[in-house]
């Protein structure tokens, strides 16, 4: 595919782009379904089936088995979307930033209070 | 004619509608946050809008990846909260303006923006939250509500001149509605802060303080980066910065600041809340 200009990397920072929608199109979609409390109920009765339903590429599965952010961004999932799934689990975006950042829960809070200094 | 009375600008982070839902305006947490509506509350006791117009980008609610509008304006009759995966107490509903967003969406083509129009359309916490916050505890709103979408979401995301630029055009078409009418801007999101990738976490209060400082009477000294600089400086979802650069632009010239509250952190956000006036609104004693 021709690019216009060249990708532009940020450290650390996923970057959800055409490419990544494109890859990500499965995984978000399903996530996306979760604003509807039966699929929420339907996801937790047969996890299999309901991704299965979704067509989630194999990579897309296995990071949703083991429950792997950083791998469902690179699956192409959405933190948007990904929210909705990690809502169903009963995390929040702390828990998401300390399983990302290979920090404890409350090393990632700590993290976040510390940047209050100097301000 | 209408006029623009003011703006109000702060994050919408989720948690803060658990928080409202519990009551911990008062908790140490939450209350160097809240706190920074004080002053909106005062403001508004005398300032009170016939329309509001917000620009805010919506998190998988009202728009899949299926079709990802980077403008819409939304000219439906009421918008509704629904669920947003998580199962939390609906927002009030609130009414529509289907006239002036007509007359909005008239002028936007007219200046040449290429926008999505929305007869259907459904707020999220990046709207619900503002307006609670605003207004609390209300029985209902007695404004009517135009909403802007903006994509944050898919990249490409419109540029911060281009954000600024189809702000400007809101104000014209504002400034142009035959109505002797009060209209209140917000703009919603923000500040620094990144929910993905190994850099969550991030902040950058020197950035932040860059764009509180220049929006009020600078705002084009924000379109000197890219949406990508922002990314980078700003943190992943700190480009929500975008709806507030758009806001501004809804206030037209002459904005000043009002009130400023900067907390750090609410979640995993450099919280912010900023009112400005116009000329047109009341003066208070």
């Amino acid at each position: 595919m021709q690019m216009a200009t060249a990708k532009r990397v940020i450290l650390g920072t996923p970057v959800f782009d055409g490419d990544a929608a494109r890859i990500g199109y499965a995984i978000n979609a399903m996530c996306f379904s979760f604003n509807n409390a039966a699929n929420r109920q339907a996801f937790l009765e047969d996890e299999d089936a309901y991704c299965a339903k979704f067509n989630l590429t194999p990579e897309q599965r296995d990071a949703v088995r083991q429950r792997n952010v950083l791998a469902m961004i690179v699956a192409g999932g959405n933190v948007y979307y990904l929210a909705k799934l990690a809502g169903i689990f009963g995390l929040n975006v702390q828990d998401l930033g300390a399983q990302q950042t290979g920090k404890s829960v409350a090393e990632f809070k700590q993290m976040l209070l510390d940047q209050a200094k100097g301000i | 004619m209408a006029k623009v009375i003011g703006g109000i600008f702060t994050s919408h982070v989720p948690a803060i509608g658990g928080a409202i839902a519990k009551g911990l305006q008062e908790d140490p947490y939450w209350k160097p946050f809240f706190d920074g509506f004080k002053p909106v509350h005062e403001w508004l006791k005398d300032n009170k809008p016939d329309y509001v117009v917000t620009f805010s980008n919506d998190h998988g609610l009202n728009f899949f990846l299926d079709k990802m509008p980077t403008f819409a304006v939304g000219a439906a009759p009421q918008y509704d909260n629904a669920d947003e995966g998580w199962g939390l107490p609906l927002f009030k509903s609130v009414p529509g303006a289907p006239e002036l967003s007509w007359h909005i969406i008239n002028t936007l083509v007219e200046e040449e923006f290429d926008i999505v129009t929305c007869q259907e359309m459904l707020i999220d916490h990046a709207l619900s939250i503002p307006l609670e916050l605003s207004w609390p505890n209300s029985n209902g709103y007695d404004f009517k509500l135009v909403p802007v979408g903006i994509n944050t979401v898919q990249h490409p995301l419109p540029s911060p001149k281009r954000a600024l630029a189809l702000g400007r055009a809101v104000h014209k078409a504002i400034e142009s509605w035959d109505e002797d009418a009060k209209v209140l801007i917000f703009g919603t999101g923000g500040l620094s802060h990144q929910l993905d990738g190994e850099r969550a976490g991030f902040m950058n209060p020197d950035y932040d303080k860059f764009c509180l400082d220049n929006l009020p009477s600078n705002p084009d000294a924000l379109t000197k980066h890219s949406a990508l600089d922002i990314v980078e400086l700003s943190g992943s979802q700190g480009i929500e910065i975008l709806n507030w650069i758009a806001a501004r632009g809804a206030m037209g010239d002459g904005a000043r600041e009002a009130s400023r509250n900067y907390h750090i952190p609410i979640s995993n956000t450099a919280a912010a809340t900023v009112l400005m006036t116009t000329d047109h609104a009341l003066t208070l004693a």
